[in-house]
């Protein structure tokens, strides 16, 4: 089918428990968080979530949506520590495999090329490769450097937040920074992309901004537009991140420290309340870019 | 110059670190190492390369906090989407950066605290991006407030950064890449020149002794020359005001504390 288009919920009927889900963006940065609230009314479970993770990792831990995480941080940045996901992990409550960023998307890049490992310095004379169960090998030419294997991180669908997309799914990504979205998109079986704008064909519209098609429509299996959908986290040059829910999502992990009590209130019966809670599309568009 | 704060001297120590690095990419996180580092490149070190902290080289280093009417002006792109292959994976880069626990082989810890790794006591931010850095190219420290509890007696409890720890070395590895260069703190500029790469003192801050910063480290010290460290000059202070309109460098020390101690 080439016309991809899809509802949040179509998306995530096609996702199952127990299957290894990669999100993109980075932090509290271009996150789908409207999908991953879709997930969160879902019941959805044991899953295998691979970030860089900020909110999204959170609330899913929050909600006992996972089984296993691979990260390399989990942070708000101007909240460094993501508060629901520290409470989960001083629980004990997930598995993780803990890796260096780069390695991290080295990950992505042996699953998206189809190899079993890729090779790297990184990881050595730390914790990391006891701790994750990394394996060695060593170059078979004169230098016999023994280096880390970094295993495929081969996802069975990936998230993304996307400026744009046309229904099918030829997508713009700009911004200063798009992180490894590219590689998510690539490393996954399935690919749900949600966009700031959809159009019906792109060169009709954007004829001369074809650069920012970062990936291949190949790789782009559904695509549902939804306005905002990265709220609480940035989408320059859309909007910025709003501290102020962030702030109010921190607090909760305190008081009152139950999730179930405050799931409405972050994740909401529907996205149309959701945004309806945040003061609209006009209190998003209006959240200034954050300064670095 | 009896009005200097003990965070403008942390910061003019610091970028001393910076000198001479040449074309590579200087990465200071926190108000003292970007301040160090933009200093760096504004005086001993024009060739630095940096970024304006989220996705863009600049050759003007961009003031902290809210900018007015400041614009940055781009000279050139680094995002994080290519910061591994440009910066970190070629070893043109040296960032200054604050662990929780640096130990005596210079391993640090950025990603839990206690209990277990299926548990930790105190879950922190993951160990970002310092395997790589550490395996890769130069890195230095700054810590505001030098204790044993950050200079931990023993080894860190997650070792998130390559030190000079021959035990944690996998044999056949490249190491040619760990290349710790300096920590300033609160107390002194300390370096890893000693025995095997221990960590050395090298210069003390005014008022400050030997056996004061001995106490405040959880691991035997060795010494350097122990000069004192130098003040900063007019010209890197009105820099470091420029740098940080809004004084953001005030709250990084406890009570912001002269540079030469009330007696």
């Amino acid at each position: 089918m080439l016309d991809k288009r899809m509802t949040a919920a179509d998306i995530v009927s096609q996702l199952h428990d127990g299957m290894t889900l990669g999100i993109g963006g980075w932090g509290p940065r271009r996150k789908p968080m409207a999908l991953v609230r879709e997930i969160l009314r879902s019941d959805l479970k044991d899953l295998t979530i691979v970030a860089y993770g900020g909110a999204d990792v959170g609330m899913l831990c929050a909600a006992g949506k996972v089984k296993k995480l691979v990260f390399a941080f989990v942070s708000l940045d101007a909240i460094p520590l993501e508060p629901w996901f520290r409470k989960a992990r001083e629980a004990g409550q997930i598995e993780v495999l803990e890796l260096d960023e780069g390695m991290f998307q080295w990950g992505l890049k042996a699953a998206a090329f189809g190899v079993p490992f890729l090779p790297t310095r990184v990881g050595l004379g730390t914790d990391l490769a006891a701790l994750g169960g990394l394996k060695t090998v060593t170059s078979p030419y004169a230098d016999a450097e023994t280096l880390i294997a970094m295993p495929a991180l081969k996802l069975d669908a990936a998230l993304l937040h996307v400026n744009r997309s046309d229904w099918r799914g030829n997508v713009h990504l700009f911004g200063p920074d798009v992180y490894y979205d590219e590689w998510f998109a690539k490393a996954a079986a399935k690919t749900f992309v949600s966009c700031e704008e959809l159009v019906d064909r792109m060169e009709d519209h954007y004829p001369d901004q074809a650069q920012a098609n970062i990936f291949e429509r190949c790789f782009v299996t559904g695509v549902v537009e939804m306005p905002c959908g990265a709220h609480p986290s940035s989408m320059p040059p859309s909007y910025g991140w709003d501290m102020k829910a962030f702030k109010a999502y921190a607090d909760a992990a305190k008081e009152p420290g139950d999730w179930a009590a405050v799931a409405d209130r972050f994740v909401g019966k529907s996205e149309a309340d959701y945004l309806n809670s945040v003061g609209g599309k006009e209190a998003v568009a209006a959240l200034p870019l954050p300064i670095f | 110059m009896t009005d200097v704060t003990l965070a403008e001297l942390c910061i003019f120590a610091a970028s001393e670190a910076f000198r001479n690095n040449g074309e590579i990419v200087a990465t200071g996180v926190g108000p003292v190492p970007r301040l160090a580092a933009s200093l760096a490149k504004l005086t001993h070190t024009p060739e630095l390369m940096m970024t304006d902290g989220e996705a863009y080289l600049v050759e003007q280093p961009v003031p902290l906090g809210p900018r007015g009417d400041y614009k940055p002006k781009f000279a050139g792109y680094l995002p994080f989407s290519r910061f591994f292959d440009s910066a970190v994976w070629s070893g043109r880069r040296h960032a200054m950066v604050t662990p929780t626990q640096i130990d005596r082989f210079g391993q640090i810890n950025l990603s839990q605290l206690g209990g277990t790794h299926k548990q930790p006591k105190t879950q922190m931010l993951g160990v970002r991006g310092f395997p790589g850095n550490t395996i890769y190219h130069p890195n230095s420290f700054f810590f505001p407030a030098h204790t044993s509890r950050v200079f931990v007696e023993g080894e860190v409890d997650m070792v998130s950064g390559v030190g000079y720890n021959p035990a944690k070395r996998v044999p056949g590895g490249n190491y040619s890449g760990v290349d710790l260069r300096v920590i300033v703190t609160n107390l002194c500029v300390m370096d890893f020149g000693g025995t095997n790469n221990a960590i050395r003192v090298v210069s003390l801050h005014p008022g400050v002794t030997f056996d004061e910063v001995q106490a405040a480290t959880g691991f035997p010290l060795e010494k350097g020359a122990l000069t004192e460290t130098p003040l900063p000059d007019a010209e890197a202070l009105a820099i470091i005001a420029q740098l940080d309109p809004h004084n953001i460098r005030a709250s990084v020390i406890k009570d912001n504390p002269p540079a030469i101690r009330a007696h």
